[in-house]
């Protein structure tokens, strides 16, 4: 095999040819798109978004590209939320409610079982899970069904651990809530290094008033 | 006319062994009430050993001392053959059973749709396999020819009525089915085949044996017309397999629940239907009957896509004892569109509900929903589950889309709604009349005033914030109005 035959094989990644991925789901923040490898988010593949707790604004994040493919034919499916995912505020993002599916499984086993499922199915343009517990072999078997399913899978990981151990998911984002909005740490992705951070306004920016007794607590 | 005879020489022993792949010796007996009981038909496994059908049951015990032994049973063999009739209703609509063993289709219309009659009896050949049964497939233009030819294991194929005479000489008089003094009779005379017989004499032939003989060859060889009863259909489809070994295993069942989704789907086909409910009872030697409901989002009729769901289900079963019988039954048909043969129909829709079933069929129906909003002040009330897909509202049945006005719409827009919603509002620590969650929280200048539902006796009276935590997280924080005027905390913006 000539040196030749090798560089036209697809298993072979140079990295000056970053514009060879397939184009990404526009995420709605143009500063992010930049970034991410097909300039948006990877249909197709494993996104791990590390979060510090819940609420600082991690699902409006994706709700731009949300609502775009709730548009389209297939499911947004949202596997094992940890609360009620509220249906009038995703209604007001522009997110078609009829391709909502939520999935409770019971088990942390049947969690990753039925993200699977729905990765692989074909039928869902975007799975969403918030498994209790992953291991690298899981991860590796979610990203192979997102390779076969064509889908966009997002895990939301939270505490500290998760961001120093590898993990075969294809972007991995680390959020850092700021007062308006997040700041969006690249920690890995396809056919670039770890950037960051992409300092995001989510529209969160409410004038906060700090009770005035108690500004010295905070 | 054309007619494709199905001889099926082992039904008697089928019946008992349809349900594993390989069994142990096992003989059907017969004789009851005082007479010996002799054998009537074993399986491979017995032959193995030296048994043969007409043996005494003491001679074939001292061959095989664990021997498996059933008694001859012609109900269930009949119920066999209506349930053959009913599958095979979906290659014609003329089926008649002929009991003891063979069953009658009338081809003639059917052989242009499914390719010509050898590519027909190629299919029910492979159908029949999957169901477990052995058959010999003789066709002819009269029934009473291809029951011969089937009956004397002959798969003759023979199109053209001049060409009947030729064939059915050849065959021995037994397949006649004639009664023993007739055959001795005949015997005596020198006649072994049909084509003896049909060298006779007519006239004599007649006066000897009866005109009835007569008039057999005369309608086996379409001289005179041979009407038979056309098969009624059952609306309903109710099935049941006795298991040759208790078993518990999910792969044990599933052998025999694949042969009968099988004969279900012949069944469907037969009524271009599918259906949305199955019930699988599986029953057991001492324990109650387990019944396993299977439902499902669009008709289906798929036997590998049944079996799929069945399988999610049953690993998920614990069963109280091993199964000894399993039955399907089946009363809810919808009209389902024969198969798709348009090039570029799009598969997608049928495969959109592939997953709510697959995931329904393992983690429960109540796992999988989807979800709507409902009109509403009261933040927890304005959302709701629903069916998947559809957007329809499960609790109130009506089906129709919660529709908001247009004022309704421009007032939400103005306000923030978070995306994660708690269950129950959680009571917050208080430290000077403020909210406390790790560490004080700063709480937005905006205030939203919710009040409502006196109308329904659940009236809420809350001022709503938008707070943030220490960590950076928002959250949407309510005081009460009334009483102790405490703080909850309502939901976060994800």
């Amino acid at each position: 095999m000539s040196l030749q035959d090798l560089m036209l094989g697809a298993e072979v990644w140079r990295a000056g040819a970053a514009s060879d991925f397939a184009r990404g789901l526009p995420s709605g923040f143009p500063q992010l798109d930049a970034l991410l490898p097909g300039n948006g988010w990877p249909s197709g593949m494993l996104t791990e978004i590390l979060i510090p707790c819940l609420g600082i604004g991690e699902l409006q994040l994706l709700l731009p590209a949300l609502a775009r493919l709730s548009h389209g034919r297939r499911w947004i499916a949202f596997i094992a939320p940890p609360h009620v995912l509220y249906a009038p505020a995703l209604a007001a993002a522009q997110v078609d409610l009829s391709r909502v599916l939520l999935v409770h499984p019971r088990a942390t086993a049947d969690g990753l079982w039925a993200v699977e499922q729905s990765l692989r199915a074909g039928t869902c343009g975007a799975v969403l899970a918030w498994p209790a517990a992953t291991d690298t072999r899981a991860l590796r078997r979610l990203q192979l069904a997102a390779e076969a399913g064509r889908s966009w899978g997002v895990l939301f990981r939270s505490g500290q651990p998760a961001a120093t151990e590898g993990s075969p998911a294809a972007l991995r984002l680390q959020l850092v809530p700021t007062p308006g909005g997040v700041d969006v740490y690249i920690l890995k992705r396809r056919g670039g290094w770890p950037v960051g951070p992409v300092t995001l306004d989510l529209g969160l920016d409410h004038a906060m008033a700090m009770p005035a007794s108690a500004g010295s607590c905070a | 006319m054309l007619w494709l005879c199905l001889h099926l020489p082992d039904l008697a022993l089928e019946v008992f062994t349809r349900g594993a792949p390989a069994a142990d010796p096992l003989i059907v007996v017969y004789g009851r009430g005082g007479r010996k009981r002799r054998v009537a038909i074993c399986n491979a496994a017995a032959r193995c050993h030296g048994i043969r059908p007409g043996m005494d049951l003491n001679a074939a015990y001292a061959l095989v001392g664990a021997l498996q032994v059933c008694e001859r049973d012609e109900e269930s063999e009949h119920a066999a053959l209506d349930r053959l009739a009913a599958w095979a209703g979906q290659f014609t609509p003329v089926v008649s059973p002929t009991p003891p063993q063979a069953l009658l289709l009338e081809v003639a219309g059917s052989c242009r749709l499914f390719g010509g009659v050898d590519r027909l009896r190629e299919l029910v050949r492979q159908g029949l396999a999957e169901l477990g049964y052995r058959a010999f497939l003789a066709v002819a233009p009269t029934p009473l020819a291809a029951s011969w030819l089937a009956h004397a294991g002959r798969e003759a194929c023979v199109s053209r009525q001049d060409a009947l005479v030729a064939v059915l000489a050849t065959l021995p008089l037994a397949c006649l089915g004639l009664a023993v003094e007739q055959g001795r009779t005949l015997g005596g005379m020198g006649v072994r085949t049909i084509g003896d017989c049909l060298r006779l004499p007519r006239d004599g032939l007649a006066r000897r044996m009866g005109p009835e003989l007569v008039d057999i060859f005369d309608r086996a060889l379409g001289r005179i017309p041979d009407p038979r009863p056309a098969f009624a259909m059952p609306s309903v489809f109710t099935g049941n397999l006795p298991l040759p070994v208790a078993t518990s295993t999910v792969e044990g069942l599933l052998f025999p629940l694949r042969r009968m989704l099988f004969e279900l789907e012949g069944f469907l086909c037969a009524h271009d239907a599918g259906t949305c409910f199955l019930t699988l009872s599986l029953h057991h030697a001492a324990a109650r009957t387990t019944q396993v409901g299977l439902e499902l989002v669009a008709p289906s009729r798929d036997t590998v896509y049944l079996v799929m769901l069945l399988r999610e289900r049953l690993e998920r079963i614990a069963l109280s004892a091993p199964v000894e019988e399993i039955s399907l039954h089946v009363t809810d048909l919808h009209p389902l569109a024969p198969r798709n043969l348009d090039l570029f129909a799009p598969v997608q829709a049928a495969a959109e509900e592939t997953l709510i079933e697959r995931l329904r069929a393992r983690l429960g129906r109540g796992a999988v929903r989807g979800l709507d909003q409902v009109a509403e002040h009261r933040p927890e009330r304005a959302w709701i589950y629903a069916e998947p897909g559809c957007g329809m509202a499960i609790r109130n049945g009506s089906g129709r889309r919660p529709r908001q006005s247009a004022c309704a719409e421009r007032k939400a827009e103005g306000r923030k709604r978070p995306l994660w919603l708690l269950h129950e509002p959680v009571p917050l620590e208080m430290r000077d009349q403020y909210p406390y969650l790790d560490g004080m929280l700063a709480l937005g200048r905006e205030r939203e005033r919710i009040e409502g539902g006196w109308w329904d006796g659940l009236d809420i009276a809350r001022d709503y914030f938008v707070a943030r935590s220490r960590q950076g997280a928002r959250f949407w924080v309510y005081r009460e109005l009334s009483g102790e005027h405490r703080w909850f905390l309502h939901g976060l913006f994800g």
